[in-house]
């Protein structure tokens, strides 16, 4: 299939939509936790004043810090959004939406993970240090429960692009199975790990010595800290559609003509709300776990994306 | 049975929230935040009564959160700095450098009648003195120890929320 006007038009409306909808997911999974805790809670649109008054500041870099730490910010941002702009999110029908794989979205993702790590150890402070050493131990056991959860998926419909392994679900009924139900499990465990979410990291600690992902972020200030909130909201909400649209593809455009876009629009942001709510409930009601336990809960979800191979190729 | 207690949460609005007089329309707003103020907080050597009443503002009954307030975990997030306590020898220098850290503009609030002056503590041999004798103050929240419900409508002038 050669590069399409339509596709790119896709593919420039699932980049801003990340970008927008990334704050405003940040800001309602924040007021359905404050609810749940029996406080009025700020505005959902608070993440987006937060991010203008950022950009207006004053932006201050640690003395001996170098070159990858004003880079970071902008690969988190950049990978989050090429990653989105090629995923079937409100589209199947993206720009080179047939081309790309799953192993080539989560592997740029990846790339905005790195950098960030790479960031935190070039402040050369004790806790960014401490923070990217986790961060590093965490993803090393997310990646493979991610891929391994998409590869049991691709098993039963026989491909690796991800706007097929969801086509599949649109025009076919075969969605229910040990198989997929297992992998989406799995895959649901790896996104909370990797977005930073409880029980795996605590987004809202102020406690040093329990930071994951906001100890590595401590010495961004002003542009520079908006770029990281906006990067990691966005590839936040890209894990949850993806994981929307391959748990429920319904109402997601086929085409790229308007009024399928639109459709498409209201159906990813919708399904990613219910997800979101879902997030913040689930998070409410449970704990942080300890650091040492986070390869059980993390070896557990990799388990079970094996045990969803195995199934998808026994019932084949 | 976890279900029904979070609809009844989500449902329920803050009853208690409300007990308070709170000014109806700020009275000033910083407009470069834009209605957001992001807070770092400094002990300068407090007897821990202003830590009590500033962590009852963000609890649940006050929720200085709603008005667009939030604590921050490092200087470099923060636009304010709230001080409390007289400063002592010890705190001196690193209250200074957490100043240094924070991103421009940045605006310093004391809190409790010892950030102002000393209180009880003025001339105790551990005490380098008030709050504004060693960094520029841009207002100040009165009381020994400050009601929570002042500490949210002085807070609430800055975010104009």
């Amino acid at each position: 299939m050669t590069p399409s006007i339509g596709g790119g038009v896709a593919s420039a409306l699932q980049l801003l939509w990340v970008l927008l909808a990334g704050p405003l997911a940040l800001g309602l999974m924040r007021k359905v936790r404050s609810r749940l805790e029996g406080r009025e809670g700020a505005s959902v649109l608070q993440p987006l004043r937060d991010l203008r008054k950022l950009s207006t500041k004053q932006r201050t870099r640690p003395t001996d810090s170098t070159w990858v730490f004003a880079a970071a910010p902008v690969v988190l941002v950049a990978s989050a959004v090429v990653a989105a702009a090629f995923s079937p999110l409100v589209t199947l029908s993206a720009l080179l939406a047939t081309r790309v794989d799953f192993v080539a979205i989560l592997f740029v993702l990846l790339l905005g993970s790195v950098s960030l790590l790479l960031g935190a150890l070039d402040t050369g402070t004790a806790f960014a240090g401490m923070g990217a050493s986790r961060a590093a131990m965490v993803g090393a056991m997310v990646e493979p429960a991610l891929l391994v959860a998409i590869l049991a998926m691709s098993l039963g419909v026989g491909t690796s692009n991800l706007s097929r392994l969801v086509g599949v679900g649109v025009t076919t009924s075969t969605l229910a199975g040990p198989a997929r139900i297992l992998a989406l499990v799995s895959f649901f465990i790896a996104i909370l790990a990797e977005t930073g979410r409880l029980p795996v990291d605590n987004p809202a600690t102020h406690l040093e010595l329990t930071m994951i992902h906001e100890a590595m972020v401590l010495e961004y200030a002003g542009p520079d800290l908006a770029l990281v909130t906006l990067g990691e909201s966005a590839r936040l909400v890209l894990l949850l559609g993806l994981f929307a649209n391959l748990a429920l593809p319904w109402g997601i455009a086929l085409g790229t003509g308007a009024l399928a876009l639109v459709g498409g629009l209201l159906a990813v942001s919708i399904k990613v709300g219910l997800v979101a709510v879902a997030v913040s409930v689930f998070e409410v009601t449970t704990a942080k776990i300890r650091l040492f336990r986070i390869p059980e809960l993390l070896a557990g979800a990799f388990l079970l994306g094996v045990l969803s191979v195995i199934s998808a190729v026994a019932l084949r | 049975m976890t279900f029904r207690i979070a609809v009844g949460a989500l449902r329920r609005r803050s009853r208690d929230a409300e007990t308070f007089e709170a000014p109806s329309t700020p009275a000033a707003s910083a407009p470069s935040l834009h209605g957001s103020l992001q807070i770092r907080h400094v002990d300068a050597g407090s007897c821990n009564g202003c830590e009590l009443e500033l962590a009852s503002a963000f609890s649940p009954v006050y929720d200085a959160e709603r008005y667009g307030v939030r604590l921050v975990a490092s200087p470099r997030h923060a636009d304010a700095l709230i001080v409390t306590g007289p400063v002592t020898h010890n705190l001196r220098e690193p209250l200074l450098k957490t100043l240094a850290a924070m991103p421009e503009p940045r605006l310093v609030i004391s809190l409790g009648d010892c950030a102002r002056d000393c209180g009880e503590f003025r001339g105790a041999y551990g005490v380098a003195g008030s709050v504004e004798e060693i960094v520029a103050v841009d207002a100040h929240i009165a009381g020994c120890p400050p009601r929570p419900s002042e500490i949210v409508s002085v807070l609430r002038t800055f975010t104009g929320q």
